[in-house]
């Protein structure tokens, strides 16, 4: 692998996002790449918009994915999603997490949730991948584990070896969540 | 040795792991804070929080001058409260060495300026490193350690937040053992500044900073890269970076010490272009001292000192190529950080906004009272000036206005420079109301210990700081304290002591949302009886976000997992709509 690729993780503080992005970047640790991962910490954590930048290849340098160049767009909600696809090259494909959580403005009803996303999402990316992680999660039984259902189907596109993504979530998940997670992680690659 | 992804910030604790260092201390302040939290592994280093960076300081300039190592770490306005005794160690240097960490926001991604500290380095007259990933990061932080020593001075390693927060790749090694034992050792001509000896010792600082300069042309960390010989490019950081990204044929002079420059290095190198860049982020530093040795660049008057560099920014700003931008139309409606479900500052803001009150903020959490719909904080500046800014503001005011300004504060702020305008309210007798909203822990940052939260940094029991002692010791005779889940309570008191023509102060009692240790009983969550509910929207004006309105049913629903139950939505109801879950 002679050039870099560029995942750009996307949703809502509190989604568990950075673990996500923590378990993608062990796997291309330990398959052997440069890696690197960007993210802000900070006021953006309550309830606000946040990204995650995973980048590798041979040898990395900005980790911030220049604009424009994401090869994967993963996302855990659908406005969120909307809100970085002009990042994406032509030929990116997005995962996205069939879910939406109502900014400030909408819960209160000032403005409202746009609609036809997923439409938005799949006319523009006709490979797009959405994911049903609710329920996924609630089969795999912990509605908390949505986003390894996720890290399952955007597993399932990358060529990495199965057995790095387990023994990646291994290390960073704690021993008592494991099974439930390996469960969704299974049913998520099952999805995709 | 050991291949693993660290953070900025959890390389620079491991180098100061590695370094032997025996002392940390910091204040907490985005996008620092993970240092000390990182460097709390490390058991052989005794690792505290301050109330505040000057203490921080001192506390490490102590610990120096005994003969540890020793780590300090702040944000970048971080430095603006620990100035004073900054300007001064750099005239008596140290004993043991001494790292200065100071992590800049370029973006101002969570912070109230975009100052840039590497003017700090040039004012202070004190040597600064500046990494531009995890590995010089951890690499830089051992040299600094080992330049302390050897120049007898302070080191500042910088960072910014995209070093801090960004992960890559490092090589672990074992803890240094080659380091000198603390002992007392009195040397008051070192230490002792009266300006006699102060005098002395500027003379040793400027001739410090020339050696510095020679020095630093000749190690490792000031490189060039050869690429196609056309185009030559200054630059450091995280800048670095981006231009290996945009301008990959280019010959790069990358530089690991920022100052003092090296400006020998510069000259040969400037030579032998033509089109010559600096690219650096926020204030044309480097730019500047190279325009003084008469050699021409281009740079700011291409690329932005406002806001951070990314690789299309580069291009965009250098070479006019259009970029992508994340979609920002009307269509997609922004989300910006929200106080949480349950936490106690909501009520306060909701009662002030109906009282009409003039807010002067300060930095928290709280600050988000700002946000609407509670809109109800008027200013915020830095850290405590939310005391000293009412006394001011009330001083030119009609009595009629006067009764309208509240000062509004956290726990850990008021620690951190607020008490000192306390006293000064009292003493120059302000008519003005201040707020302190003890929600016992540092929350905006990641929830860190102080002196109000009865632990330490390694959780170890703390001796606990009685807010309500303290004011009244300063002198504040009238101290009320008050439950925010009250509303009506809460109500009578703000209108009460507004109205009060003397110093006032009301501390809440509540404990942030998000510390389960201080939390009793967790409350059942509430739903809304769609009978009852006339959708009158009341509740929505809290601005909680378990609280959604359902624009087909036109009612308010609320979201049962992440309701805590604190029941300031009910108090908002006229028709009794809110109903604890488990009720029916």
């Amino acid at each position: 692998m002679s050039e870099v690729k560029n995942i750009l993780l996307a949703g809502v503080g509190g989604q568990g996002i950075l673990l996500a992005s923590e378990v993608i970047s062990e796997v291309m640790l330990m398959a052997g790449l440069d890696v690197k991962k960007n993210e802000i910490h900070g006021m953006s954590q309550r309830g606000g918009s946040v990204v995650s930048h995973v980048r590798y290849g041979e040898k990395v340098y900005s980790s911030i994915i220049p604009e424009g160049e994401v090869d994967i767009l993963f996302s855990f909600e659908l406005l969120e999603t909307c809100r970085y696809l002009p990042l994406l090259r032509k030929d990116g494909q997005v995962v996205v997490n069939n879910w939406k959580i109502s900014p400030p403005g909408v819960a209160r009803g000032a403005q409202e949730y746009p609609e036809n996303l997923v439409e938005n999402i799949q006319q523009q990316f006709p490979s797009s991948k959405i994911v049903d992680g609710l329920n996924l999660a609630l089969a795999a039984g912990n509605p908390k584990t949505v986003n390894t259902v996720l890290i399952g189907a955007l597993s399932n596109i990358l060529s990495f070896d199965r057995a790095l993504w387990v023994t990646a979530m291994e290390k960073m998940i704690p021993q008592r969540l494991l099974d439930v997670n390996m469960k969704a992680f299974e049913l998520g690659r099952g999805e995709a | 040795m050991k291949k693993t992804l660290l953070s900025g910030n959890e390389a620079i604790a491991r180098g100061a792991y590695e370094a032997g260092a025996l002392v940390a201390c910091a204040y907490p302040g985005t996008p620092s804070t993970e240092i000390l939290e990182n460097i709390i592994q490390y058991e052989e280093i005794d690792s505290s929080w301050a109330p505040n960076e000057k203490v921080a300081l001192e506390v490490g300039i102590g610990a120096s001058f005994g003969g540890a190592r020793v780590l300090v770490t702040m944000k970048h306005v971080g430095v603006n409260v620990a100035a004073d005794p900054l300007f001064t160690l750099s005239y008596t240097g140290v004993n043991g060495g001494l790292v200065l960490v100071v992590a800049d926001d370029p973006e101002l991604h969570s912070s109230q300026n975009e100052q840039d500290s590497r003017n700090y380095a040039k004012f202070s007259k004190v040597p600064m490193f500046e990494p531009a990933d995890s590995h010089e990061a951890l690499e830089y932080t051992k040299l600094a350690f080992e330049l302390s020593e050897q120049f007898d001075t302070p080191v500042f390693l910088r960072s910014t937040t995209r070093i801090s927060h960004s992960k890559s790749v490092v090589e672990l090694t074992e803890r240094s053992t080659d380091i000198q034992q603390p002992k007392l050792e009195r040397n008051p001509a070192k230490y002792v500044m009266l300006p006699g000896n102060a005098r002395k010792l500027h003379y040793v600082v400027e001739q410090r900073t020339l050696d510095l300069e020679e020095w630093s042309c000749k190690q490792p960390f000031n490189r060039i890269e050869k690429g196609a010989g056309e185009v030559g490019v200054i630059t450091s950081g995280v800048s670095y970076q981006y231009v290996k990204e945009t301008l990959p044929d280019a010959d790069v002079l990358k530089i690991g010490m920022v100052w003092p420059l090296p400006k020998q290095l510069i000259r040969d190198f400037a030579s032998k272009y033509e089109t010559l860049y600096v690219i650096e982020e926020l204030d044309p530093f480097i730019e500047e001292q190279v325009r003084a040795m008469g050699i021409d660049v281009i740079g700011k008057d291409k690329l932005s000192i406002c806001g951070e560099l990314t690789p299309g920014r580069v291009k965009q700003q250098l070479f006019d190529q259009e970029i992508p931008t994340e979609d920002v139309s009307a269509e997609l409606p922004q989300r910006p950080p929200s106080m949480c479900p349950g936490c106690p500052h909501r009520g306060v803001f909701y009662e002030l906004k109906k009282a009409k009150a003039y807010v002067t903020g300060d930095i928290g959490c709280y600050t988000l009272g700002f946000m609407p719909p509670l809109s109800a904080m008027d200013t915020c500046i830095c850290m405590g000036a939310s005391v000293g800014m009412a006394t001011g503001i009330s001083k030119v005011l009609s009595a009629e206005e006067q009764r309208k300004v509240v000062g509004v504060i956290g726990d850990s702020t008021f620690l951190h420079t607020g008490v000192n305008g306390l006293m000064d309210m009292v003493y120059n007798k302000s008519t003005a109301t201040l707020i302190i909203l003890d929600n016992r822990i540092t929350a905006m940052t990641g929830r860190q210990e102080n002196p109000t939260s009865g632990y330490q940094l390694n959780k170890k029991e703390a001796p606990r700081v009685d807010m309500e002692q303290l004011c009244r010791a300063v002198g504040v005779e009238h101290v009320t304290i008050l439950d925010p889940y009250d509303l009506a309570k809460t109500k009578e008191v703000i209108r009460t002591e507004m109205a009060r023509e003397e110093v006032s102060v009301i501390i809440t009692t509540r404990p942030c949302m998000l510390v389960p240790r201080d939390n009793e009983i967790p409350r059942p969550p509430l739903f809304v009886d769609n009978d009852k509910c006339t959708g009158c929207r009341a509740c929505l004006q809290i601005g909680c976000p378990a609280i959604t309105w359902d624009p087909k049913l036109k009612k308010s629903v609320v979201d049962k997992i992440i309701c805590t139950g604190c029941d300031v939505c009910k108090q908002t109801c006229k028709f009794d709509a809110f109903q604890e879950c488990g009720d029916k």
